[in-house]
């Protein structure tokens, strides 16, 4: 199976200044991977590096198996930029026809539908872009990331701009094209609606993994929190320690009330990967 | 072929929505009014006027003023082409609106392709229309009309599709406003060489006239000009001939085959040279 994308080794230097010390990355067919890092972390320059925007100093990256950047690999992407502009005077409705002419796209009125429920604009179809919200515009821009059914999705800071309501729509969104198979790699700071829909996370730093894993392997057990008669303890071990730990409380004629299996948030394994670093 | 008509498509509608083509008809309307203004009084009383022998009044006040229009005229063109094409590139990508664009399957080369075809389609039809507007002005107001029609015209024509090129080409390195002047000050550098030259060949002198001449085909956009001057009195000869050819307004030391040839291969160039640079350029 050819992945969504492949890249070794992959450097970009600006001037002295090094955005990526030598990245590999693999995102799988129908995988959705969450990037993760501080600022400057080379999470964009990655994205970008993979759309085409960007050519790399060092390395290859492919997309569907074709080199990063051409016309092949373009066909096969979607991509929705940190910072976008739509113009301002198209509708919703003419932006999307835009980009399916640019994008061969023969789907039509009914895929420019589909896409604007999906995102919920369905009501917004005839609005100009000067007129949405900027919350609005970003989902505009999933849906014209979407135009001409891409293979791979490509999204950076989809939700920087969304209400908690939008930002559930996202995510349902993303679990919606994780059944349809379609690849996404997610920038994103907000970990928490990383650990909820990615099924992989890849964490950078100064350019390079430090990370990388599913949400559950890159968590680690805290302990377990036993709360008794006599109060709460919390106690070493992990999920397969609470049948012994149980026993021997009951034995000792403790009365057991509840039992909590501690593991460390996604927060907590990015804050240990990155030292703190913030810029 | 669609997405070049797509992009072409976008970039009127942009230019249109900024009012460009508002203000480049309302400056037109100005300018022709004050043209007609100017064509009235000159013929007015030309008849009375006597000037010395072997100058003739009606040519020598028509092709001059034509001559001024002809300026005019490239100076709006001009004006139109850089405001379609100034932020085509870096402009564009600094407010984040080419990216979404530029990660379609569409060539960079054919959008940068596409985006001097927009502005020769509105930049073209907008100098002929003027450049034609003008000639009928003098034309029904002095009764004097160019040697030749056609060729100043298209010269005309040509040069506005250089600067426009010479414009997107300035898009891909610098940003709108930084374009926008440098592109000026060229425009604006090559007509200064080429009053040097009219100054230089009145005076006799080769270095001034020899200068004119490298400036002129470095930016052939004012050897084009300089041509479709010389063409519009192309048969005028004697005293009158002589003066206009003085200028400010008469031109000519650089003209002919040669310099359309060379502006073609210009624009060829100028293309190659803007593709090679947006194809590297990290967005």
């Amino acid at each position: 199976m050819t992945p969504a994308i492949s890249a070794r080794a992959l450097e970009k230097r600006y001037g002295s200044t090094t955005a990526l010390g030598g990245v590999d990355l693999h995102v799988g067919e129908g995988e959705l991977v969450g990037l993760l890092g501080p600022n400057g972390a080379g999470k964009s320059t990655l994205v970008k590096i993979a759309c085409g925007l960007v050519r790399p100093t060092r390395g290859r990256a492919e997309i569907c198996g074709a080199k990063a950047g051409s016309l092949e690999a373009r066909r096969r992407i979607g991509y929705l930029a940190e910072l976008f502009r739509f113009p301002g005077w198209y509708s919703a409705d003419e932006l999307l026809g835009l980009h399916q002419r640019l994008a061969g796209s023969d789907g039509g009125a009914d895929e420019r539908t589909e896409l604007l429920d999906l995102v919920g604009l369905a009501d917004a179809r005839d609005r100009r872009v000067e007129a949405m919200s900027k919350g609005m515009q970003q989902r505009l821009g999933i849906a014209q990331a979407l135009v001409g059914e891409p293979s791979l999705l490509l999204l950076d800071e989809p939700t920087s701009a969304l209400d908690p309501v939008g930002r559930r729509t996202v995510r349902l969104l993303l679990e919606e094209l994780r059944r349809r198979g379609i690849s996404v790699l997610l920038n994103s700071h907000l970990l928490s609606e990383i650990e909820l829909v990615c099924d992989r996370v890849v964490i950078l730093l100064r350019g390079e993994v430090v990370s990388e894993g599913s949400p559950a392997e890159l968590s680690r057990p805290r302990g377990i929190e036993i709360e008794t008669d006599q109060g709460t303890t919390l106690y070493e071990g992990g999920r397969e320690d609470v049948p012994r730990l149980v026993d021997e409380l009951v034995r000792a004629g403790r009365q057991v009330y509840g039992v909590r299996v501690l593991t460390s948030t996604l927060e907590d394994t990015y804050l240990e990967a990155v030292g703190g670093e913030t810029s | 072929m669609s997405s070049v008509v797509t992009i072409v498509g976008y970039g009127l509608r942009e230019a249109l929505r900024r009012k460009v083509f508002a203000v480049v008809l309302v400056l037109t309307a100005g300018f022709l009014t004050l043209y007609w203004l100017a064509n009235h009084y000159i013929f007015k009383d030309i008849s009375g006027i006597s000037p010395p022998g072997g100058i003739e009044p009606r040519p020598f006040a028509g092709a001059f003023v034509f001559g001024l229009a002809m300026f005019a005229t490239l100076f709006l063109g001009v004006v139109l082409a850089v405001f379609l094409t100034l932020g085509a590139v870096r402009g564009d990508a600094e407010r984040g609106l080419l990216q979404p664009l530029i990660v379609r399957p569409v060539g960079r080369s054919t959008l940068l392709l596409a985006r001097w075809l927009g502005a020769i389609a509105v930049c073209t039809p907008y100098v002929l229309a003027v450049y034609l507007s003008a000639m009928l002005i003098t034309g029904l107001t002095g009764d004097w009309w160019p040697d030749n029609i056609v060729v100043p015209a298209l010269e005309l024509a040509g040069g506005v599709a250089i600067v426009a090129a010479l414009s997107l080409l300035g898009s891909v390195f610098l940003s709108s406003t930084a374009n926008g002047i440098a592109i000026f000050m060229v425009f604006g550098a090559g007509l200064v060489a080429g009053l040097l030259g009219e100054i230089g060949h009145a005076l006799s002198s080769h270095t001034l006239e020899h200068a004119a001449k490298v400036a002129a085909w470095a930016v052939p956009f004012e050897a084009l000009y300089q041509d479709a001057l010389r063409e519009i009195t192309a048969n005028t000869t004697g005293l009158t001939g002589f003066l206009l050819q003085l200028g400010p307004f008469g031109g000519a030391n650089t003209g002919g085959p040669a310099v359309r040839l060379w502006a073609i291969a210009y624009l060829a160039l100028v293309g190659v040279v803007a593709a090679y640079g947006f194809s590297r350029k990290d967005l």
